[in-house]
């Protein structure tokens, strides 16, 4: 069904955001994106990545699993945790909204994510965990 | 992530270098904040030329210094945004609190 597919899981620590940042931007290269479009993809996995640890897991240990699948030229990638869920995602999506006022986040994550790739779909369950899943076509021409 | 720190007369110029992420960004205020309050400065200038990667982690660094600037009646700008950079900048509306010169002498003459 799908072209190429990988998955990746890691322990939920900061310095493992930039591990997975990598990890996708190396996957991602098959594709021959353009330096802005790779750009896209790291920033909208840290951030994804980045809501897993602070928020799904508030800082304890637990698992991020990431995995993505090529399709032609579509990226399909999911970032999931089994941390705390969000209670409404309506308002964690909106554009300056923070959970953490404390952690001096500015509550753009998720308007990252939609702005840098082409769709994003958020899932979470209360005390069960949250999958992200985000698509992006690149245009780039190998 | 590394930072250098210059004083130019009444204002700290920090340059940073690497990536600047919510793993970093602890690092980055916790070090600024504590260089602004042992010379006992409020005007800043952070200078993101040599920044790689950010996220909305940075923005967040950049308002809370703005913040506790402010308080202090101090003022802060930004040097040597790249076009990524800018375009999370730019997300968030910073700009127009926060001022982006292009050069460090443009900076040091405004703020």
């Amino acid at each position: 069904m799908y072209d190429n597919s990988m998955k990746v899981e890691f322990v939920s620590k900061s310095q493992n955001e930039s591990f997975a940042r990598v990890a996708v931007a190396a996957f991602v290269s098959q594709l021959d994106p353009t330096i802005e479009e790779l750009t896209d993809v790291k920033t909208a996995v840290s951030e994804a990545v980045t809501n897993s640890i602070i928020h799904g897991y508030e800082n304890r240990e637990g698992i991020v699993k990431i995995e993505a699948f090529i399709k032609d030229r579509e990226l399909t990638l999911t970032v999931e945790d089994e941390g705390i869920g969000i209670e409404d995602i309506d308002l964690a999506r909106q554009p300056l909204y923070t959970s953490r006022p404390d952690l001096e986040r500015s509550g753009m994550g998720f308007t990252v994510m939609e702005t840098f790739m082409d769709s994003l779909k958020v899932e979470s369950k209360r005390n069960k965990g949250t999958r992200v899943i985000m698509k992006k076509v690149f245009n780039s021409l190998s | 992530m590394n930072l250098e720190f210059q004083v130019k007369i009444d204002k700290l110029l920090v340059n940073m270098r690497g990536e600047l992420d919510h793993h970093s960004a602890e690092e980055v205020r916790n070090r600024i904040d504590d260089r602004l309050d042992r010379d006992g400065l409020n005007k800043l200038i952070m200078d993101f030329s040599g920044v790689s990667f950010m996220d909305s982690s940075g923005i967040g660094v950049v308002i809370g210094r703005y913040k506790k600037l402010d308080l202090k009646n101090g003022s802060m700008c930004i040097v040597g945004a790249n076009d990524l950079v800018k375009r999370v900048f730019e997300l968030s509306g910073l700009f127009k609190i926060v001022k982006l010169y292009n050069s460090v002498e443009e900076a040091i003459e405004n703020i």
